[in-house]
């Protein structure tokens, strides 16, 4: 499904990404673990599609496509999702609007009709349900005001809203009370079948206790420098990353 | 011939061409040697440092466009707020059109400026409000000199007008370029309510050039909502001079809309003459090209315990310019006085222009008042999230200009014009929204 072959990126004049290969195939759910700064955020930022990185060398497969030209809604066409770290704002719009106006370019990219007003409300009230979102919630100002808690279920609420391939969560579980993690990682689990997949970026081996990945990998300093299974997470909540940096750096 | 020459020899023949009370003719004479004197603004008034009248002076406008009574509902349907129940009051090149108009003497006056200046039952509010909140700048008192035609509104005391009242003022073009001087006069009396929206539409390419002047006087308790359109057409210019005069405990508010014209200049003046009074200026301005719009508003605190909140957003695209310049003076009594403004601008362009000032004289020290402006562009980093959800760029700026414009709308109590105005705003922004209001 995605194919990441000796990506390299920068952003303006810094090198953020420096040879990164990594196969996602469907059904699979990977974890790109790493300390602070070693180019998480970059690597999710990069296969979304965000414009101030430039992608030096290498190639973004996805489904066969290259993708590097592509615009980040394309790529969003093509099922590629994006559950940002830090959700960002938008006063004026309600989040019923925004998913209706996502899912309905989405569609219109297809080739595909607007999903009718019917179909859509029963979506809504589907999987806010699954996210334990109250209604009253749907109507308010996208991320005006929510908490940490509720951006990040809000994230995931969007996510099972479009029905993404490729779900990229970018440390989702940061800002989330342990009730809260559960009910985003059970939401994620419930939405997760032989034919999609998951990357889980993030810093701390507790949201993997619950989105349980088929592989993890190792970010340091914009390589994947150790892969393995999921017992390579343990030892990482044990031991940190000093190991890793030793071992990269030797 | 220069336009003011020209206006100062045909001002004794439309004096005595008029009905003439004998308190209208000396209002007139006096507004008259007034604008003689200072003649039209230039950018060495303060005032008008960064709007020039230049361009929209040297045509050769007609002052008295002859009258052609030919305009048909259906073809300038789309001007009116149609999906709702109205009064209208219209008028083609200055001229009251009975045709289009749907007014009423029924228990309140919804009728024309023209029969309240020279009836003699009218006589009374005209010498107890014509002309009374208005100022003595040049444009409002050749406004004054030369004022005939207009909206005459008056709603006596315990009356909720439950339909809004249009004032549309239509120019046809007949004239190779046309000067409009529409006034209106506005009374609403105790505890009454009254909603009226007011626009002006050039129908062809013809230059037009409108200096307006709207006095409303927002009696004890009276709750007055006016909204304006202006979304006229590239060779339209209007310079709208409105002045508000409430008593105690009165609600008013103004909303501007403006997405088109040439040159618009909103000289919008509040006086707060009571106490507990609330006052509300909101605008929305979006446009392109080399449009310019300048919003000059005034609220003057003279009372304790008064509110003001002034909410203006702007998005320039092109060579497009704006001014916004918002005076707030509080006055020694106006002790517990609550001003807010806000001035929040992007420019869509490198070549845009606003030139954004706030000014505050406060006299009282015991009062809340507060002011902000902004100059921005999109924020790159909501057009990314927005994006990576599979909305296009170009719908995404649309949506989060329609987002930055929100504020605005929320305030509006029609929702017909709600989303009228929300579709003013996508087809001026090339987007289609994607849901309704």
């Amino acid at each position: 499904m995605l194919k990441i072959e000796n990506l390299h990126a920068r952003v303006e004049d810094k090198a953020i990404l420096r040879g990164i290969n990594l196969e996602v195939k469907p059904g699979e759910v990977h974890a790109i673990m790493g300390p602070n700064g070693s180019g998480k955020s970059t690597l999710s930022s990069v296969i979304a599609g965000k414009e101030e990185y430039e992608v030096t060398d290498g190639n973004i497969i996805f489904d066969g496509e290259d993708i590097d030209e592509l615009a980040a809604e394309e790529r969003a066409h093509k099922g590629i999702f994006l559950s940002f770290q830090y959700p960002v704002e938008i006063p004026g719009v309600s989040v019923t609007n925004f998913m209706k106006t996502a899912i309905n370019e989405t569609r219109k990219a297809q080739g595909l009709e607007e999903m009718p007003a019917k179909d859509m409300l029963k979506l809504i009230r589907e999987k806010s349900e699954l996210l334990e979102i109250d209604r009253k919630f749907l109507s308010r100002s996208l991320n005006e005001g929510f908490s940490g808690g509720e951006k990040k279920r809000n994230e995931i609420f969007q996510m099972a809203m479009l029905e993404p391939k490729l779900a990229i969560l970018d440390e989702t579980d940061s800002g989330l009370d342990i009730d809260a993690l559960r009910i985003v990682a059970n939401g994620v689990n419930k939405l997760k079948n032989e034919n999609n997949a998951v990357v889980v970026i993030t810093h701390y081996q507790r949201l993997l206790d619950y989105i349980v990945p088929d592989f993890v990998h190792v970010l340091y300093d914009g390589r994947i420098v150790k892969s393995g299974g999921k017992e390579l997470a343990h030892e990482l909540e044990e031991k940190g990353y000093d190991w890793i940096k030793e071992e990269a750096n030797a | 011939m220069d336009l003011k020459d020209k206006l100062v020899s045909s001002f004794l023949a439309f004096e005595n061409r008029v009905d003439n009370d004998a308190y209208v003719h000396d209002v007139r004479t006096d507004a008259f040697k007034i604008f003689e004197e200072k003649g039209f603004p230039t950018k060495k008034d303060e005032a008008w440092k960064y709007t020039s009248l230049n361009s929209v002076l040297k045509q050769d406008y007609s002052l008295f466009p002859k009258q052609e009574d030919a305009l048909e509902y259906r073809d300038v349907k789309k001007y009116f707020i149609h999906d709702i129940d109205s009064y209208k009051i219209v008028f083609i090149d200055g001229k009251y059109s009975s045709h289009l108009s749907q007014t009423t003497h029924d228990g309140m006056d919804v009728c024309l400026m023209s029969a309240a200046l020279s009836k003699p039952k009218y006589q009374l509010v005209i010498q107890n409000y014509f002309n009374k909140v208005a100022t003595t700048d040049s444009l409002t008192s050749l406004n004054t000199a030369f004022s005939s035609e207009g909206a005459f509104i008056h709603i006596p005391k315990n009356k909720i007008v439950e339909k809004p009242i249009q004032i549309v003022h239509f120019s046809t073009g007949n004239e190779a370029a046309t000067m409009l001087q529409p006034r209106n006069l506005i009374v609403v009396d105790e505890n009454s309510h009254v909603q009226i929206i007011e626009r002006h539409q050039s129908l062809t390419e013809n230059p037009v050039l409108t200096n307006s002047v709207t006095e409303i006087f927002a009696n004890k308790r009276a709750i007055v909502d006016y909204y304006k359109i202006q979304n006229d057409n590239h060779n339209a210019s209007l310079i709208d001079n409105t002045f508000i005069n409430q008593k105690r405990e009165s609600h008013a508010s103004v909303h501007t809309f403006s997405f088109g014209g040439k040159l618009t200049r909103n000289n919008l003046n509040f006086f707060q003459n009571g106490e507990r009074i609330d006052s509300t200026l909101k605008g929305v301005t979006i446009i392109g090209d080399k449009q310019h719009v300048d919003h000059n508003t005034l609220v003057h605190h003279i009372e304790p315990n008064c509110e003001s909140h002034q909410d203006y957003k702007g998005i320039f695209d092109d060579n497009a310019t704006g001014v916004f310049n918002g005076k707030v003076i509080v006055e020694k009594e106006a002790q517990k006085t609550n001003a807010f403004q806000a001035n929040n601008n992007i420019l869509i362009s490198d070549k845009a222009t606003i030139n954004t000032k706030p000014q505050l004289e406060i006299f009282a020290d015991d009062v809340k008042c507060s002011h902000g402006c902004t100059i921005g562009q999109l924020d790159e980093s909501a057009m990314f999230y927005m994006r990576s959800r599979g909305i296009p760029e170009k719908e995404a700026k649309g949506l989060l200009m329609y987002a930055f414009s929100n504020n605005v709308l929320s305030s509006v109590k029609i929702p017909e014009i709600k989303q009228r105005i929300t579709k003013l705003i996508a087809n001026k922004l090339g987007v289609n929204i994607g849901f309704e209001v």
